[in-house]
């Protein structure tokens, strides 16, 4: 059953394109990442999918209704990007007010200790430390018992411990069933939780795969040095060649390195530096002549990017 | 609505854990109370009535003015705006809470204005006049509250504040709230009327006293209720279309 669904959704701030025929579906007790880098449109869809904005063109859906109808919220739970709590209300108050909101709320004990927050109900949310407003905001997500849950990077801003608590809490909701979309820019959150990645770039979705074989895909180093002919070299994904130099995008940069010493291919100048998220993906998609052997764990080309549908597993 | 009345029972809370912001809209009026009319109309019972219910409306204004005014476009400004959006319910109940709280507020507001008017000058209403003007301060409310929300939904939050600012003491001069009926300067009592503090403030007199309002005055508070829904609604739409389309 299909919780969420964005059916060639597009979005356009003025003459920004912030989303670009996007097709999404999360079916129930999937636990979705949705990764990409800054300003790829990731929070433009999860805007959309909660029913804060309306799309340009294209459908959006919640449990198969127009998210701007707040009964389709009935079984959701947000977490916006920015933590905005009233700073002037306590702990315990912020979750009453958004519990008044749904028939059978969490406990309110329960919750927040759920969240390490137990201790803290009677605070006012402006003296919280930043970690702790953003567990509160993570936490009001679960406060409706929903069945989806749309996190938009909930753990930006938190250290290594608040963050597994947060962790912890989004896989014990899933265990029991629920639903999750989460956000993240960051490949290590998404392989910690998520069975499915969709990869936002540009307001795209390049990639709609298993964590495994976005991890294949976003591992791309770029070797680059100053050399004239190069043999076939193994696990190359895309050659440029910018002002003398070359470079090349490769899927195991180590392997590359000795293929290119045992060749004897007199070079100068090496560098190997990891490929931003954006990089990758970009060079990737948007290559002329992507080697087939583009490493996804079914050996199938992504071409999302190119305007056909994105792949789902 | 009771989802309103949640509403209105949280934003009540937020602005009273800091309580300079409810003095606010009372210390100006209040103040104005001493140093006006307790010095110079406290010992004549229907001067004092007449001044008591000025400065009520006076009150109403300037808190209806800056906690609409000010408070909508500091909203605007937080992210727990639009989280509140995306809770399963539409943004009546936001709205009605805030109506509501903002009504609460401006009674709390009065409290210092009748207290002194009451116990420092000579000033005095039949329960039955007392009660009319309680009632009144919720229909002059009316225009104010607009004001505010046109100011709130289309300004940013500092430009709010100066705009408040500019405009509540020329609209209270110049509606004649600091003289008695009748009274004020010679070019005030000609502009009185054309402003919505005048046709208030008329109402007010009306109900605490024998005094007969000014028609001309009580048609251009009805046009100037008309123009500020008109220019609330605008400023409101534009803002949901920027934020929630």
């Amino acid at each position: 059953m299909t919780l969420a669904r964005a059916e060639q959704a597009s979005r356009r701030y003025g003459d920004v394109l912030a989303l670009d025929r996007v097709d999404l579906e999360v079916r129930a007790g999937e636990l979705v990442g949705l990764l990409g880098p800054n300003g790829a449109g990731k929070s433009t869809l999860i805007n959309l999918l909660v029913g804060l904005r309306r799309p340009s063109s294209g459908r959006v859906e919640l449990n198969g209704r127009d998210p701007r109808d707040p009964a389709s919220r009935r079984q959701i739970g947000v977490t916006p990007q920015e933590t905005g709590l009233p700073g002037t209300l306590r702990v315990g108050e912020v979750v009453d007010f958004v519990s008044a909101h749904y028939p059978d709320p969490v406990p309110r004990g329960e919750l927040l200790d759920q969240f390490g927050l137990g201790d803290l109900a009677r605070r006012q949310t402006g003296g919280l430390s930043g970690g702790q407003r953003r567990r509160l905001a993570v936490a009001l997500a679960f406060v409706g018992r929903p069945r989806l849950v749309l996190l938009d990077e909930p753990t930006t801003g938190l250290d290594v411990a608040a963050r597994h608590t947060l962790w912890d809490a989004i896989r014990a909701f899933h265990a029991d069933g629920g639903t999750v979309l989460l956000s993240s820019h960051y490949l290590e959150e998404v392989e910690a939780l998520a069975h499915r990645v969709v990869v936002i770039g540009q307001g795209r979705v390049l990639a709609d795969d298993t964590v495994d074989a976005v991890r294949g895909i976003v591992g791309v180093r770029r070797v680059s040095l100053v050399a004239d002919d190069l043999p076939d070299l193994p696990g190359v994904v895309r050659t440029e060649r910018v002002d003398g130099r070359l470079h090349l995008l490769t899927t195991d940069a180590d392997e590359l390195v000795r293929a290119l010493v045992t060749a004897r291919v007199p070079f100068t100048d090496l560098e190997v530096r990891p490929t931003s998220l954006e990089e990758a993906f970009l060079a990737i998609t948007t290559g002329d002549t992507p080697s087939g052997d583009a490493p996804t764990s079914t050996g199938r080309p992504i071409t999302a990017a190119a305007g056909g549908r994105p792949t789902t597993v | 609505m009771q989802l309103a009345l949640v509403h209105a029972r949280y934003q009540l809370l937020e602005i009273i854990r800091i309580p300079v912001a409810v003095f606010g809209s009372a210390f100006f009026p209040a103040a104005a109370m001493i140093f006006f009319v307790v010095p110079f109309a406290g010992d004549d019972a229907v001067g004092a009535t007449y001044a008591t219910a000025s400065m009520v409306t006076f009150s109403v204004m300037s808190a209806n003015i800056f906690q609409y005014g000010v408070g909508v476009a500091e909203d605007r400004d937080q992210p727990w705006n639009p989280y509140t959006r995306t809770l399963p319910t539409g943004p009546a109940p936001r709205f009605a809470g805030r109506v509501l709280a903002g009504l609460a507020l401006t009674y709390l507001s009065l409290i210092p204005v009748v207290v002194i008017g009451a116990t420092l000058t000579a000033a005095q209403a039949t329960p039955a006049a007392f009660l009319l003007a309680l009632g009144t301060v919720a229909v002059i409310s009316v225009p104010f509250t607009l004001m505010g929300l046109a100011i709130g939904y289309s300004l940013p939050s500092k430009a709010a504040i100066v705009v408040a600012q500019l405009i509540f003491l020329p609209l209270a001069f110049g509606g004649g709230l600091l003289s008695a009926p009748g009274e004020a300067p010679g070019f005030i009592e000609t502009i009185a009327p054309y402003l919505p503090t005048r046709g208030a403030a008329e109402l007010m007199w009306a109900a605490v006293g024998d005094y007969d309002v000014e028609p001309l005055a009580l048609i251009m508070l009805g046009v100037w209720v008309v123009l500020l829904a008109a220019l609330a609604g605008w400023a409101y739409r534009r803002d949901e279309g920027r934020r929630f389309s």
